[in-house]
């Protein structure tokens, strides 16, 4: 008798303490999908990077530019797909989102963070570069960053996305794209994406690019349930 | 008949000579001014420039007389004449400025815009206004700030701390030296800071217009100023909105004026007592001599 309650007691905490870590809407809804392109997009031309031998040295072949990089199946890398209506905003958590300068390349090339989220710059090279955003909403600040210098903390208190550039090396090119909530995914090879954890809502998903646009779709979510969006982009042979 | 005819002939003849009269009295400066129904309310706005309280509706007043045909009616930089002009006109409705005494990205204080305005910029169209009084500039100050959100929603930039000018010595010239080199200034300066360094030639401005780089060969001049504080701060806090950046977190406030020192000694035509104490070395007497001779005509043509 007393084991058949200990037994019960026991399942009934391990269930709450299973229902306390998932948070209080374990489920919810998901949105995902792939974000592809139509058409032929320009082909990427390898940079020169010869006015600074300290970071041509680290390629055996030069790399390519990045504003537009293609995956398999016809897939578009690098497209930011977040809830732009539809959810409340985030608090930013407390980690910091990382941009780092190596190669002369910005890594990642697209930096996606939350509105008033640390950001942390770091320059791996042995040259010094300039970070150099360009917002058009947030305050637009220039600091130099030599080699061996400490990570430079920043953070910004409006949504926007807007490059980023350094003056000294002309083809370093990246996105800073600061968001309202914690709902986005980055592309990658195949260029799927997946929103989860989305309570019961109509939400307006979109995707940005930085050379094809953006483009935006409704979606409502009932229940637990996964719903497919995707995107596609039309490819500019320029 | 004809007296009918006749009065005719006399009224029309009375009324075209009236005309012009009363079209004349209706506008008695003879310029056009934004009709009053158009002109958009001005807002209440102050500046505090010295001991000179500026006030918004009098600076709309001078700004649509001196200001806008350059920096447009709304202050977004695109007047009349932008499109003849490089660098742009300033644009106030995004506040982003050359010369400050604040941090890179902050606002500037009333009294670097009274300054900017004062002094204006050189290689660029934004002539000297000292021809303005001091009253005059402030109320343009604050006029200039009802243009840009952002004076209402940030708090002022905060001046930075310029410690005292230590005196000028070899020893500050020659850390300057090293700065110089360890900081890349050479970069886009060139290693003589003619503005013809590797990257000089694809700098471009925030807003994608192509800029060169200060030639520190050409004159004495900065476009911030023309004091050894004045070049302090143009480096400690950076040129917003141009490819030069904020050295603040890097340089140490002590170190600035080696920097400061090593970089009047480029000025080579310019007589001043870092290149009079450098030119007494064997070193920087050679180096000088070199320069004068060797011409080049890159980077910004800044006049002495």
């Amino acid at each position: 008798m007393r084991m058949k309650y200990v037994v019960l007691a026991g399942l009934a905490m391990l269930a709450a303490s299973a229902m306390a870590i998932a948070g209080p809407n374990p489920t919810g809804g998901t949105v995902s999908g792939k974000v592809t392109y139509e058409g032929t997009p320009a082909k990427m031309k390898p940079i020169d990077m010869s006015k600074e031998p300290s970071c041509a040295k680290m390629y055996s072949t030069p790399p390519l530019a990045e504003t537009v990089v293609t995956g398999s199946g016809n897939s578009l890398e690098n497209v930011v797909v977040y809830v732009s209506a539809g959810a409340p905003d985030d608090t930013a958590p407390s980690t910091a989102a990382v941009f780092t300068q190596k190669g002369c390349r910005y890594i990642p090339h697209l930096l996606v963070f939350q509105v008033n989220q640390e950001i942390k710059i770091q320059n791996e090279d042995q040259t010094s570069h300039n970070i150099h955003p360009l917002p058009k909403l947030n305050r637009e600040w220039n600091k130099s960053q030599p080699p061996g210098t400490p990570p430079i903390s920043e953070k910004y208190d409006k949504a926007e996305i807007f490059p980023v550039k350094c003056n000294v090396h002309p083809w370093m090119h990246g996105t800073f794209a600061v968001l309202k909530n914690s709902h986005f995914a980055v592309t990658g090879d195949g260029g799927a994406f997946s929103l989860a954890n989305l309570p019961p809502g109509k939400y307006t998903i979109t995707a940005w690019h930085e050379s094809y646009g953006d483009q935006s779709q409704e979606v409502t979510i009932s229940g637990s349930e996964t719903k497919t969006v995707n995107f596609v982009f039309k490819a500019k042979p320029y | 008949m004809r007296i009918r005819k006749c009065s005719l002939v006399f009224a029309s003849f009375v009324t075209l000579l009236l005309a012009p009269v009363l079209a004349f009295a209706q506008t008695p400066s003879g310029q056009k001014a934004p009709a009053a129904s158009k002109a958009p309310p001005v807002e209440q706005m102050e500046a505090h420039v010295g001991n000179v309280t500026g006030e918004s509706q009098a600076g709309a007043k001078l700004y649509y007389r001196y200001c806008w045909g350059c920096h447009g009616a709304r202050g977004d930089g695109n007047g009349e004449n932008a499109p003849y002009v490089t660098p742009l006109p300033r644009n106030f409705v995004t506040a982003v400025f050359k010369c400050r005494s604040t941090v890179t990205g902050f606002l500037p204080t009333d009294e670097d815009l009274a300054d900017s305005i004062r002094r204006g910029f050189i290689t660029s169209n934004m002539p000297s206004w000292i021809s303005l009084t001091d009253q005059n500039r402030a109320d343009l100050v604050a006029f200039i700030k009802t243009f840009s959100p952002r004076w209402k929603t940030e708090k002022p930039g905060t001046p930075i701390t310029v410690p005292p000018e230590p005196a000028v010595t070899l020893a500050s010239i020659q850390h300057g030296k090293e700065l110089f080199t360890k900081l890349e200034c050479w970069k886009c300066h060139g290693p003589e800071g003619r503005g013809d360094g590797p990257s000089a030639s694809t700098l471009t401005d925030s807003n994608d217009q192509p800029i060169r780089p200060y030639n520190f060969y050409t004159g004495y001049r900065f476009k911030c100023g023309t004091t050894n504080h004045d070049l302090y701060k143009i480096f400690m806090t950076g040129v917003d909105g141009t490819p030069m950046p904020s050295f603040a977190d890097v340089v140490k406030p002590e170190e600035a004026w080696d920097l400061v020192h090593y970089l009047r000694t480029l000025q080579i035509w310019h007589k001043s007592p870092e290149l009079a104490l450098w030119e007494s070395t064997p070193e920087g007497a050679a180096m000088v001599k070199a320069e004068k001779v060797h011409q080049t005509y890159t980077g910004s043509g800044i006049h002495p």
